[in-house]
């Protein structure tokens, strides 16, 4: 398979990951060939198949719905980069 | 001579030649000798000296509360949050994070009463098989510094390997522990998925990550697994299931074990000594009693294909919440968008970066079912196929790595590097319980042999790893005195 430099950019774009040109270029033949490698999966038969969603077997983790310990307010701004007040600060999402 | 175990710490503490302080101080002076190798990322002092009069307390005042573990030192990965000592997971990104909380396997460490000495080197997000990707620079092997550790836990072992501490904690999401247990010559035990709790891990790949001890016996990783394992309320994915006494268990010996040698696992690409000393191994263990057979697990090819789009595409979700808004590094732009790009592109390094990229890809719209969901599939057809050579066998055993520890810079291909992990990426996928133990030298370099078991058990993997070592030396050879003094906890 050859991968076009415009799927690079776009799944960069989906990742959020900002890219300089060069690095574009090199993941694009790198990713190229991990997935020539990995193409090798089609090749399986699976038809009869059902993909694992849980390998320890588990079904579902249930529990009484109660109000239990969070983290108090300054510690869990105790990283932030940018706060206001009692919140994580972010920038504008809409001009 | 070669350092001691844990037990062996344990019974100076208990009959009170000794106490959590000074071997404390040995291993924090043991660490700084190894120091040229760089396996450590910093040190836990304040914690370090809390934890230990903690323990001299209980050793003084209810000695009967003593656990093995009560007083003894140890290291762990720079992925497993304590809180108020930073966690960096060898990333750029998180330097500086100071954990809110502890996650629970270190949590029941330090209600053992262990002591904590330093956080150690890895690579970043625990992606790698050489600790060549840490943002903080290699790690060198205690057997050639020249060469890698292995990885992603490769500070982990180099510390044990070194006889600085007597066990440490890594991560195993597609052989981070029992890779680097066998090129540094150790034990390294990955247990059963879901039977140590994940809460407080920095997640890399949730349905293939497993925290484990390295050690430098069986029974120390037995006493760690212990302390460590069962259900925890925080972690969904652990097993509700008790956890079996596996102490009373390990020392049972393989006499009358089946043993199953998968055909595909000894395949060409082994590297000749690597052949050798794990066919000696299994002589070895025939000699001991137990019966080993062929068998065959034919989806191995697969199984690297399938981790390669798994465990890319769970990380790139993972990894999303490395945004600069909560936590982490922060570049600041004046639009969301832009300062989500150039906070993620200058803050991961390029395996991160390539791993993150392959799983978007991988699930992204139009690739999801010939990837993502190919690949879900052909996991149940390699889980299957563990289950029924379990049908016939107690336990698989084979080369842990094909190849020894290599020198630094010789796989920049990122490509060679996945296929390294060729022998330990099934056991994951799988979610069994495997173990690296030493077998024996290829060129002057260690060799592991892994030992595999059904899911949950956990005891027969020791068991089987117990009874070899009982009746071998390997796991007392140490590094050769060229390499940087091996200061070693007391003597």
């Amino acid at each position: 398979m050859t991968l076009a430099r415009d799927q690079v950019t776009h799944v960069a774009m989906l990742a959020r990951l900002g890219l300089s040109d060069e690095e574009v270029e090199r993941y694009r033949q790198q990713l190229d060939a991990i997935l020539s490698h990995v193409d090798r999966l089609q090749q399986v038969d699976t038809s009869k198949v059902t993909e694992t969603a849980q390998i320890g077997g588990l079904v579902n983790a249930w529990r009484e719905d109660e109000r239990g310990e969070c983290l108090p307010v300054e510690k869990a701004l105790a990283n932030a980069p940018k706060r206001r007040h009692d919140h994580f600060e972010v920038g504008a999402i809409q001009e | 001579m070669s350092p001691e175990t844990v037990a062996e710490l344990g019974a100076r503490l208990r009959r009170g030649e000794t106490t959590p302080a000074e071997l404390a101080a040995q291993a924090r002076g043991a660490l700084r000798s190894v120091e040229d190798l760089h396996p450590v990322l910093r040190y836990t002092d304040a914690l370090t000296e809390r934890q230990a009069a903690s323990a001299a307390r209980i050793l003084a005042e209810s000695p009967e509360r003593a656990g093995p573990l009560c007083g003894i030192p140890f290291a762990y990965k720079d992925v497993l949050c304590v809180e108020g000592v930073e966690t960096s997971a060898g990333s750029r990104i998180l330097q500086g994070f100071i954990p809110p909380y502890t996650g629970t396997a270190l949590q029941r460490l330090l209600d053992a009463g262990a002591v904590p000495i330093a956080v150690t080197n890895c690579d970043e997000f625990a992606m790698g098989s050489s600790n060549e990707n840490s943002a903080y620079g290699p790690v060198g092997n205690p057997w050639d510094p020249s060469r890698v550790p292995g990885g992603s836990s490769g500070g982990s072992a180099a510390v044990v390997a070194a006889g600085a501490v007597p066990f440490s904690l890594g991560t195993d999401t597609g052989g981070s522990i029992r890779q680097p247990a066998s090129f540094c010559g150790v034990a390294g035990f990955k247990p059963t998925y879901g039977r140590v709790s994940r809460y407080g891990l920095i997640a890399f790949a949730s349905s293939l990550d497993q925290i484990g001890p390295f050690t430098r016996s069986v029974e120390d990783a037995a006493h760690v697994f212990t302390a460590m394992a069962g259900h925890d309320p925080r972690d969904s994915t652990t097993s509700p299931l008790p956890v079996e006494p596996v102490a009373t268990q390990v020392a049972r010996g393989v006499a009358g074990m089946r043993l199953g040698v998968p055909r595909e696992y000894m395949a060409e690409g082994l590297e000749p000594g690597v052949r050798s000393a794990v066919q000696e191994a299994f002589a070895q263990l025939e000699k001991l009693g137990a019966t080993l057979v062929e068998v065959s697990l034919p989806s191995t090819e697969a199984a690297l294909s399938t981790y390669y789009i798994i465990a890319p595409a769970e990380c790139s979700a993972n990894l999303a919440r490395m945004d600069g808004v909560r936590f982490g590094l922060h570049v600041d732009r004046r639009s969301l968008t832009d300062t989500y790009l150039e906070t993620r592109g200058q803050g991961f390094g390029p395996e991160v970066k390539r791993r993150i990229m392959l799983g978007t890809y991988a699930l992204s719209s139009g690739y999801y079912d010939a990837y993502y969901r190919q690949a879900q599939k052909v996991r149940t057809l390699i889980a299957e196929e563990f289950d029924r050579a379990f049908e016939s066998v107690d336990a698989l055993v084979c080369p842990t790595s094909p190849i020894v520890a290599f020198p630094k810079g010789d796989k920049s291909d990122p490509l060679s590097m996945y296929l390294c992990d060729v022998l330990t990426i099934p056991v994951n996928l799988a979610g069994l319980p495997g173990i690296s133990i030493p077998c024996g030298l290829s060129q002057g370099l260690p060799v592991g042999l892994q030992v595999i078991g059904p899911r949950l058990g956990d005891a027969q993997v020791l068991r089987v790893a117990h009874a070899y070592e009982a009746a071998t030396t390997w796991h007392a050879q140490m590094p050769p005195p060229s390499s940087p003094p091996a200061t070693g906890t007391p003597s």
